[in-house]
């Protein structure tokens, strides 16, 4: 329950925002001088390095999207040699080029700390015994989280992921302590370990749980299985990997490794920096990496920020869980909707995740928002009143996290389309 | 002394009560009783089965993707005269009970109406009936009513 470095985790506001500034000046500084992708997107925008004083003028630097990552494969948008590279992790792209990522010896060390951080906040030390069950590969998963816990001393066993039974018995004869794997793979090796019988003799402390979206009722139910705490832990190997941010023991949001990197949310429409407590599309600016820096990074991952101190000691900013990918987002009324928030508002009503469909509509030239639901055996009450209550209390909870008015309507089982197996979740009729 | 009550959940659009009632005809299902309440989206129809046919009906129901449960109901026999339900209503009102929904059913071969009360508190209606003398029939006498 540590926290690894004080002097950065819990830096005064002031100290930070002063590292951030200096090492982004830097940073920019080198990122024009040796990537000619992002000066000519500079010159472009009209913004040169010394522009850039500090944080303040962060705003000023052109984005960095997905696609030129794409368009920049396999080298385009290194600004060190490639001999300076001693590794190459990535992610699979649907469509086109590869997605990958060079790092430097110190691009891996700047990643390492902040995992390791992140496996610290979970409890991990020299005493642990970290079970990784993460897939290792160009997935940044297994690897990431693999050198954190050997930078702390623990005793590592590289699972990788799959082969349930060999990670239950593995977990019970070397005495795993930590955990670490997707949350819905965990929910899984719990539920097989308790029906082979031996759940009880787990020596489980804790965990980190990354690489999906997950909900506060998996972590409930995670922490039952196992009588731990359940932490989350984000990142992207376009950033660096695992670790970018995590959960402490209060979690209530994921701390930032701020003095590596800085964030930022924006209106996905507009691009326009958002305050702290918006939801928004998350971007992320590298301060310390060299290898392939990444300046105002548009991760297409949908959160907000929150600037509170946190009780655990860390001062860092810390982001939501994620509500979406930008991909799926609506515009109703002028305001972004994002179906992942109305999905979190259904579980936590329901206790469980319905299929629904949001219908968005015009009327009178006015945006409406429907919300269809499919009942449950649970949800259903033999009193009008009851399943009334329900939809007011969906509706109300919708309008506090998305803040519009939505009609809810519950309909029979298996009445609402689906598509290839996953359902359909938003059908838009506007004709603009 | 309450009998169980099989709620079924329908979307309110035409044809959704016939594809139900047939259903359950075709599986030989007879009801003995039957109300609906809607709103504009939603209905909820409720029935009473004989005992022996609630399971199965419940199956019917399920296997052909319904949203149905059983819940406790209680059934009352009042004199088919004026003041008879009054009299049921007060005593319930009287112990502090609300009634959530009611309805009636009547048989040609007795003299008496048989009355269905969903109350906010079940084992409570239950004494406050039986003190004011009212007859509150079983599962096994409602089935042959």
């Amino acid at each position: 329950m540590s926290i690894l470095n004080p002097a950065m985790e819990s830096i005064s506001r002031n100290e930070r925002k002063k590292l951030q500034s200096e090492r982004l000046r830097a940073i920019v500084k080198h990122e024009s001088d040796n990537v000619a992708f992002y000066r000519e997107r500079m010159d472009k925008a009209g913004v040169k390095p010394e522009d850039i004083g500090g944080i303040d003028d962060l705003h000023l630097l052109p984005f960095m999207e997905k696609n030129d990552l794409r368009d920049g494969f396999p080298f385009g948008l290194l600004a060190v040699p490639q001999q300076q590279i001693v590794r190459i992790q990535g992610s699979s792209g649907t469509s086109g080029n590869p997605i990958v990522t060079g790092y430097t010896e110190n691009d891996i060390e700047v990643w390492t700390e902040m995992a390791a951080r992140a496996l610290a906040a979970a409890g991990c030390d020299t005493n642990s015994v970290v079970q990784v069950a993460y897939g290792y590969g160009l997935f940044t998963g297994g690897l990431g989280l693999h050198q954190a816990a050997s930078r702390l001393g623990a005793m590592v066993i590289p699972m990788s992921s799959g082969n349930t039974q060999r990670q239950i018995i593995m977990m019970k004869e070397l005495g795993t302590t930590i955990l670490c794997c997707t949350p819905s793979y965990a929910i899984y090796l719990g539920e097989t370990a308790r029906d082979m019988g031996i759940l009880s003799q787990l020596k489980l402390r804790g965990g980190c749980f990354g690489g999906e979206p997950w909900s506060e009722k998996m972590r409930a139910e995670l922490e039952g299985l196992f009588g731990i705490d359940a932490l989350d832990i984000y990142g992207l190997s376009e950033i660096a990997g695992p670790g970018v941010s995590f959960e402490c023991q209060v979690k209530k949001g994921l701390h930032i490794n701020e003095d590596h990197i800085i964030a930022e949310v924006v209106n996905p429409e507009t691009g326009k920096s958002l305050p702290y407590g918006e939801t928004g599309e998350l971007v992320m600016t590298t301060i310390t990496k060299t290898g392939q820096p990444m300046l105002r990074y548009r991760t297409r991952d949908i959160c907000a920020l929150n600037n509170e101190p946190c009780p655990c000691g860390r001062t860092t900013l810390r982001m939501s869980r994620l509500a979406g990918r930008t991909d799926d987002m609506l515009v109703v009324r002028g305001l972004n909707v994002y179906p992942g928030q109305i999905e979190s508002v259904l579980a936590l009503v329901s206790g469980i995740t319905p299929h629904y469909l949001i219908i968005v509509d015009r009327r009178a030239s006015l945006d409406n928002l429907e919300v269809h639901v499919e009942l449950t055996e649970d949800m259903f009450s033999d009193t009008i009143s009851q399943i009334q209550a329900l939809e007011n209390s969906i509706a109300s909870q919708i309008k506090s996290v998305v803040g519009i008015q939505a009609d809810v309507k519950l309909v029979p089982p298996r009445s609402l389309p689906r598509s290839e197996g996953k359902s359909k979740r938003v059908v838009d009729k506007r004709r603009i | 002394m309450f009998i169980s009550q099989i709620s079924v959940f329908l979307e309110n659009v035409r044809g959704a009560l016939r594809n139900m009632t047939e259903l359950l005809g075709e599986n030989e299902v007879n009801l003995l009783a039957l109300t609906i309440a809607d709103t504009s989206g939603f209905g909820i129809v409720r029935i009473i089965v004989k005992s022996d046919d609630i399971e199965s009906t419940l199956n019917v129901l399920h296997q052909a993707g319904y949203i149905a449960k059983t819940n406790r109901v209680i059934c009352v026999r009042v004199p088919h005269k004026p003041m008879g339900l009054a009299k049921v209503m007060a005593a319930l009102d009287e112990a502090d009970i609300s009634i959530e929904y009611s309805y009636s059913f009547y048989r040609s071969n007795i003299e008496e109406a048989c009355v269905i009360i969903r109350p906010s508190d079940t084992e409570g209606s239950i004494l406050a009936l039986q003190k004011a003398g009212i007859k509150i029939l079983s599962q096994k006498e409602v089935d042959c009513v």
